[in-house]
């Protein structure tokens, strides 16, 4: 009885889900424009979708801001991590508290602060403005995934490694850097799908002629969200869920300390 | 290991970097000229025929809203040659001393607009020195004949008993105000607090007849029959009855809303001399034809509407009505802060009312 309730529990929740993605991806499929009507199968948006150059285009934004800032954040947000543990312990919990708020900050105050900035260093706006600001609310997510395994590091191996005479950069790269590796590639995933979905601070900083997915779809509402947005969504849905079998398929390959 | 993935990451950055190199292209030789429009608001096609024939590269941007583009231009984040917003925006543009004087030297094309759009723009644009009227329509009712056997033809339908539950009214003040001040026979402009107050009455006397406040759903609900009466945009209307033939739009009697969407040209555009080539390049017959078959939305432009091939669309009375027909035609004027304000407040009791 107990195991009957507990799967149905766990059916409901996926349907919650799921279900506005299972509707998604049917109405991907709808040759009617309306979501009322069902006008017959068609790939008809598919091969629109790869056809509009304005929706390419902000795919092709999305991706390389995703990229970029996610690559540079987690530069800095390494280094940055290799600096806060060697400080203090109360300068420490100092800048980590420092590091902590952007991220608890709401994204409309992020956005709108930085736009106050960029407006006050009389920056254009473009795509740079919404990759630095891409890169600042990324770095804290960095911090926060590189931080713990910072802390495992044992110290005396790297300082074994400067008695043995390797240089510093090199006992670096050698020692700390390959335990780290873990905490930065989760970092690193994490700024790349922060980036990814994020709409407000974009909005705020972004200048004309250049737009991500998000803020694409956003100006669609007037006339209604086209169907070719249906299908770009239902891709990536795709995409991201073959991605996640294909990790799961083998675990235990890479050793995930 | 390690060194591979550095080296994998170091070449996707650089390829990356390349990427953003090639990917910025360079201005037009004749320059550029920044565009702020709504979105899906133009054929894209159009852009490409006047970057071919003026070598004027266009950088195109788009708002949501009229309230989301106001601090775009006014903060001046970015310098925008051509906006187009609706007609109460541009009041407060206006007032606002936002916006530059247009040369209509420059716009032979201009002959295309109707003298009855310049007409009605006069509501906010007074002189008509800064505005070029780019699309319009009118807000009215939306039935579906095969559950509404009478002729409609007035705002008092919404409160008709008979269509409980299936009645679709505008989730927005402004529209589901001017419904009930018009039913009420007042202006839809009024900042008169008692007219106010009688509306926002008359519209919790309706809530419980109301299936619901949409905005974007009236569209997909009506074709699809889940309601038999909504409050619409006439330029969904051509659409939604495409769709559904069963479908039919009316302009009450009592009068209604007429909106407008203009260009404009804010002060601190960098280009004005291109700004005002691209507004005269949308005047033109083609053009704007070409952008009327893609939006859908009526255009002011009487040289393309003489040239509409559906001759359904040509003549309809939905998609270009005579404004001398009708005596009670407004358009939004902006009511400043306190009329805002006063409208908000009573829009507030209404949404919360039982």
């Amino acid at each position: 009885m107990k195991k009957v309730f507990s799967k149905l529990y766990i059916i409901l929740i996926f349907i919650f889900l799921y279900a506005p993605i299972a509707t998604l991806i049917v109405l991907s499929f709808n040759k009617s424009k309306t979501r009322a009507k069902w006008g017959g199968f068609t790939l008809k948006w598919y091969s629109e979708l790869f056809d509009n150059q304005v929706i390419m285009d902000a795919l092709y934004n999305t991706l390389l801001l995703a990229f970029l800032s996610a690559f540079i954040a987690t530069i800095i947000g390494t280094m940055a991590c290799v600096a806060i543990s060697r400080m203090h312990r109360a300068w420490r919990t100092f800048f980590m508290g420092v590091t902590n708020i952007p991220m608890l900050n709401a994204d409309i105050v992020t956005g709108i602060s930085l736009m106050l900035l960029y407006l006050s260093l009389g920056m254009t706006f473009g795509f740079t403005t919404i990759l630095l600001a891409h890169i600042t609310f990324n770095i804290p997510y960095v911090i926060l995934s590189v931080m713990p395994k910072m802390k495992q590091v044992n110290k005396s191996a790297y300082e074994a490694a400067l008695d043995l005479g390797a240089s510093q950069p090199y006992a670096f790269f050698k020692v700390i850097f390959p335990d780290l590796l873990p905490g930065i590639f989760t970092g690193f995933l994490m700024a790349f799908t922060m980036s990814l979905d994020d709409f407000i601070i974009t909005h705020f900083t972004k200048g004309p002629g250049v737009d991500t997915l998000s803020t694409k779809i956003y100006t669609e509402v007037k006339k209604g969200i086209k169907p070719e947005m249906y299908a770009l969504s239902t891709i990536i849905f795709v995409v991201v869920l073959l991605l996640l079998l294909f990790i799961n398929k083998k675990p235990g390959k890479k050793d995930n300390a | 290991m390690k060194k591979k993935v550095l080296l994998t990451l170091a070449l996707t950055m650089v390829a990356a970097a390349c990427l953003t190199g090639c990917g910025k292209s360079s201005a037009g030789k004749n320059g550029e000229v920044v565009v702020y429009n709504w979105g899906e608001y133009i054929d894209p096609d159009t852009l490409d025929q006047f970057e071919e024939e003026t070598g004027i590269h266009v950088v195109y941007d788009e708002f949501e809203t009229n309230e989301i583009m106001y601090p775009k231009v006014e903060s001046g984040t970015s310098n925008y040659d051509v906006v187009c917003p609706s007609d109460y925006m541009i009041q407060k543009m206006i007032e606002n001393d936002l916006l530059a004087e247009i040369n209509f030297d420059n716009i032979p094309n201009v002959k295309n607009i109707g003298e009855q759009y310049f007409e009605q723009s006069k509501g906010f644009d007074p002189e008509n020195k800064y505005s070029i009227p780019y699309c319009f329509g009118t807000v009215g009712i939306l039935y579906n004949k095969t559950m509404v056997d009478e002729p409609i033809d007035s705002w008092d339908v919404l409160w008709d008993e008979k269509y409980a539950d299936n009645i679709l009214m505008q989730d927005s003040v402004r529209d589901a105000f001017m419904v009930a001040l018009k039913r009420l026979g007042y202006s839809m402009n009024t900042t008169d607090e008692a007219q106010v107050k009688e509306a926002a009455q008359t519209l919790i006397d309706q809530k419980p007849l109301v299936q619901a406040y949409v905005i974007d759903q009236v569209r997909d609900k009506m074709i699809g029959n889940e309601a038999a009466i909504g409050v619409i945009y006439s330029g969904e209307a051509i659409y939604t009855q495409r769709e559904n033939p069963d479908l039919e739009y009316v302009i009450p009697k009592e009068g209604t809303n007429v909106w407008i969407d203009s260009w404009v040209i804010p002060k601190n555009a960098q280009n004005k001399e291109n700004a005002e080539k691209f507004i005269d390049f949308m005047c033109r017959e083609d053009v704007a034809l070409k952008n009327f078959e893609y939006i859908t939305y009526s255009t002011p432009n009487t040289a393309a509407q003489a040239n509409i091939e559906d001759e359904d669309i040509k003549n309809s009375k939905i998609a270009f009505p005579d404004f001398s027909e009708y005596n009670n035609l407004e358009t939004f004027d902006y009511l400043g802060v306190d009329g805002d304000n006063l409208y908000n407040e009573y829009w507030k009791q209404v949404k919360s009312a039982d």
